[in-house]
This record gives C-alpha cells, sequence and structure tokens, in this order.
C-alpha cells in the first residue's frame, strides 16, 4: 500500500519543529509500524537525508521505548497495544498518518520523536523502591502474599514506563503512571515499612516535574499499552492522603 | 474540587427536596420556605442557619472555582506545545470532557437563577411575591423560553455530576468497584436531573398553577 506521512521533525531542543510530509510505497501489512519507519529511514539515507529520530529498543512490547502520538491517539488506533506492536495491516492504501513527539513541559523533545522522560526516573528515584539488603534470591513462598494481592501487584507492575498516559491525559498528568508505581509496591508486604513516605514523595516529586493534576477523565487508562487500571490513582490518592494526615 | 463538590452535592439534594413541596400545595411551599428563615428560632436569630448555610455555599463555589482554575492552569503549563493532530479522545465520557466549559455555563445560570428566584429582579413577580408566586410566575407558559433554559442548564449540571459524583470519590482515595460506583453516579445524577426538572415542566405544562 502507498501512504502519505506528516511526521514531525525537530533537529534538536531549540529548534522550533514543524510537521514533514512524506510519501512511502510499497508499505507491507506484515510490517510493524516502526518497520514501516525503518524502510522510510533507509531511503532517506539513501537520498542524503537526515532519517527520522524515533525511541525504540525491544520492539516485542515490554520495553517502553516508542513513544509516538499516532493521528492524535498515543501508540495508536490499537487497544493495549505498543507502537512497535501495531501493525501496517491496520491500516489501508492512501491513508494519511499524523506522527508525533509525546507532548508535556517534564518531557522536552530530544529530536524528531524522541523525547526525555528523565522525569520519569526521577519519580522513581523518589520512593519507587523498597529498602531491603538486597542479596540472594528468598525461599519461596518465605513471605505469604494472597493470591488477588499478588495479581494485582502484577498488573500494576506490567507499568512499562512509555509515557503514553502523559501524552493522553488532557491535563498532561503522570498519575497513572506514578499510581501504578505505589500500587505495585504498596500491595506486596515488602512495600508496607516504606509505603506512606514512598506516596509521599512520588507525588511530589510528580508535582514538581511540572506534570498537570488527575481530573479522572480516563484516558490515560484507555491508551495505556498494558492496561493499567484507574482504580490504582484511588490507591495513590488513599496512600498520599493518609501518609499526609499523619505527618501534618 | 472533590471536597467543595461534595458540599454542593448535599446542597443540591436539599435544594431538589425542597422544590418537590411545590406539588403539595402553594401552603406548603411557602411555609418551607418560612421555616429555612426561622430553624432554631429563638435559640438562632431569624435567617441564622439559611445565612451560615449561603455563607458556606459560597466558600464552596469560591473553592471550587478556585481549584478548577488551578487545575486548568496547570494543564495549561504541563504541555505548552499543543498536538497538530486533533487528538482524539479513547475514553468514553461526553460528560467528563465538559465538566470545565459546562461548569463556566453552570456558573452564569447559576447567576441568572438568584436573579430570578431569589433576588426577583428578573422575575415578573418581584421580590415582594411569595416563593410560590415567584415559582409559578418564572415558569408560566408565556416564558418557556425561561423553561428551555433552565432545562438546558439542569441537564448540564446533571452531566457535571454524572463524572463529578465518582470523581470525587477517586481523588478522595474512596473509589471501589468501578461499574458500581459509576452506574450509582449516573443513577444518582438522573434522579437529580429529572427531580429538578419536574417542578419547573410542571408549572409550564400548567399542572402546577
Amino acid at each position: 500500500m502507498n501512504l502519505t506521512l506528516k511526521v514531525w521533525r525537530q533537529s534538536g531542543p531549540d529548534d522550533d519543529g514543524r510537521l514533514v510530509r512524506y510519501q512511502i510505497e510499497d508499505v507491507s501489512p506484515d510490517m510493524s509500524f516502526l518497520e514501516m519507519l525503518d524502510v522510510l529511514n533507509e531511503r532517506l539515507i539513501l537520498a542524503g537525508d537526515d532519517p527520522i529520530a524515533f525511541d525504540h529498543d525491544c520492539r516485542e512490547g515490554i520495553c517502553g521505548m516508542c513513544s509516538m502520538m499516532i493521528d492524535g491517539v498515543a501508540h495508536g488506533p490499537q487497544k493495549n497495544t505498543t507502537t512497535c506492536q501495531l501493525h501496517m495491516r491496520h491500516y489501508n492504501d492512501g491513508d494519511t498518518i499524523v506522527i508525533e513527539p509525546w507532548r508535556a513541559r517534564p518531557f522536552p523533545v530530544v529530536k524528531d520523536l524522541v523525547v526525555d522522560r528523565s522525569a520519569f526516573d526521577r519519580i522513581i528515584q523518589a520512593g519507587g523502591f523498597i529498602s531491603v539488603p538486597a542479596g540472594s534470591a528468598p525461599d519461596a513462598h518465605a513471605t505469604p502474599v494472597p493470591k488477588l494481592d499478588a495479581d494485582s501487584a502484577f498488573d500494576a507492575a506490567t507499568c512499562i514506563g512509555c509515557g503514553a498516559c502523559v501524552a493522553a491525559c488532557p491535563n498532561g498528568s503522570a498519575s497513572l503512571f506514578t499510581a501504578a508505581k505505589i500500587t505495585h509496591l504498596g500491595l506486596l508486604p515488602q512495600g508496607q515499612p516504606e509505603r506512606g513516605s514512598r506516596a509521599r514523595a512520588m507525588v511530589e516529586q510528580m508535582d514538581e516535574e511540572g506534570f498537570g493534576g488527575c481530573t479522572n477523565t480516563g484516558e490515560c487508562t484507555a491508551v495505556c499499552p498494558k492496561g493499567i487500571p484507574l482504580d490504582t490513582i484511588a490507591r495513590m490518592n488513599a496512600d498520599y492522603l493518609r501518609a499526609s494526615r499523619k505527618s501534618g | 474540587m472533590a471536597v467543595s463538590g461534595a458540599v454542593l452535592v448535599f446542597f443540591l439534594v436539599a435544594h431538589m427536596a425542597g422544590n418537590l413541596k411545590i406539588f403539595a400545595g402553594a401552603e406548603s411551599f411557602n411555609g418551607y420556605a418560612a421555616w429555612l428563615r426561622e430553624v432554631g428560632y429563638p435559640l438562632l436569630p431569624h435567617r441564622g442557619l439559611l445565612t451560615l448555610l449561603e455563607a458556606g455555599l459560597v466558600v464552596a463555589i469560591a473553592a471550587h472555582m478556585y481549584s478548577a482554575i488551578v487545575l486548568a492552569r496547570r494543564a495549561a503549563h504541563a504541555r505548552p506545545v499543543k498536538y497538530a493532530a486533533r487528538v482524539k479522545s479513547r475514553a468514553n465520557g461526553y460528560a467528563t470532557r465538559t465538566m470545565r466549559w459546562g461548569g463556566v455555563i453552570i456558573f452564569f445560570f447559576v447567576i441568572y437563577h438568584l436573579l430570578d428566584m431569589t433576588f426577583g429582579v428578573a422575575n415578573p413577580e418581584g421580590h415582594e411575591a411569595t416563593p410560590f408566586a415567584r415559582m409559578v410566575a418564572g415558569f408560566e407558559p408565556a416564558r418557556w423560553y425561561i423553561t428551555v433554559f433552565y432545562v438546558i442548564s439542569v441537564v448540564m449540571v446533571g452531566l457535571h455530576l454524572r463524572h463529578g459524583l465518582w470523581s470525587a470519590l477517586q481523588t478522595l482515595g474512596l473509589a471501589r468497584r468501578y461499574p458500581v460506583l459509576t452506574l450509582s453516579a449516573a443513577a444518582l445524577s438522573g434522579l437529580l436531573t429529572i427531580g429538578f426538572l419536574v417542578v419547573p415542566l410542571a408549572i409550564t405544562f400548567g399542572v402546577v398553577k
């Protein structure tokens, strides 16, 4: 199939950037979205042009690197799917596709479609961990965990930190990401000692990074490639409010 | 947002219950209005409790608007560069998308509503008439356009509640069992909408005279 792409090109953080139109022919429906861009990049390189910079790593939907706003939807039209797992069979011959980077002040554009997501790392550094002596793996079942808690914690732990929640949120809020991490650790016995301080530190770091406030629109969970549920945000709010009441 | 909104929801429930007294006749309705001004007398002064409640409402509305403005400003700050493609909403929620501007519309409605029913400036009977007479005159068939305006505004309030009710519980960390929660929010906002709509409609269609 033949497609028209409108891709955000920005040579660096200080460049204004603009959408540039590309025609791409003979796209196979079996290609992934990123492979389609690889083909375009090969042609750009052969023509002596600068290839389109985009983030990618595992290309199997688990690393959280790929990050594209495709026609105004984070990770494109497929639900619960990262951009790398989106295939061109979902498009038709003659389609025009607009590709933009995530848009948020805490995610500055590095180049073209690549944004700097260090803000997420700083939120994790603020409290997304448990302080235990590391060593050899503990015996299985040494610490009992109720099955339902283990399941919910695992659901939250599937967050790959891609930032689609921020990109899709009309408020530019990072609540779903932060809540997923707080839920993941807060549901397990190992996470209990620091549960309150973790929630406070992570929420405060999230606000400090300049993310917007959550108004529970649900746009985040709708585009999340891992389908992180909205109840994680209720849990984050509960932990944060309880911790704030205790320490004033 | 959640706390001030909750105060306003309790007010709306009481307000609706009071309105429905119109179906019990002029005496009952006027009696209720008079009672509101006399609650607790002589322990409290005339209009004592009512003035206190009104002050609480003003504070709640101010806090609600302040929170909304802070959130909107934070949102604008968090996304300095907008998307070129129209951002498609993936979460289904007309009520959610209309919260911000719907709130502004509701604010203007409340101003008109106060001028109409509380101060009587925009009411054909004026301030001196009984509350029942003001109500009936306000929604008389000849003023059908006022009724239409009220119907649209009340539906806006209903939509605002549709999202606001469960969203407040979510913000306070109390949200559980989402299907039940959002369904209850829809049911309660629907109930309030209908409760507020029957009164002006009943007057306009001549059921209450």
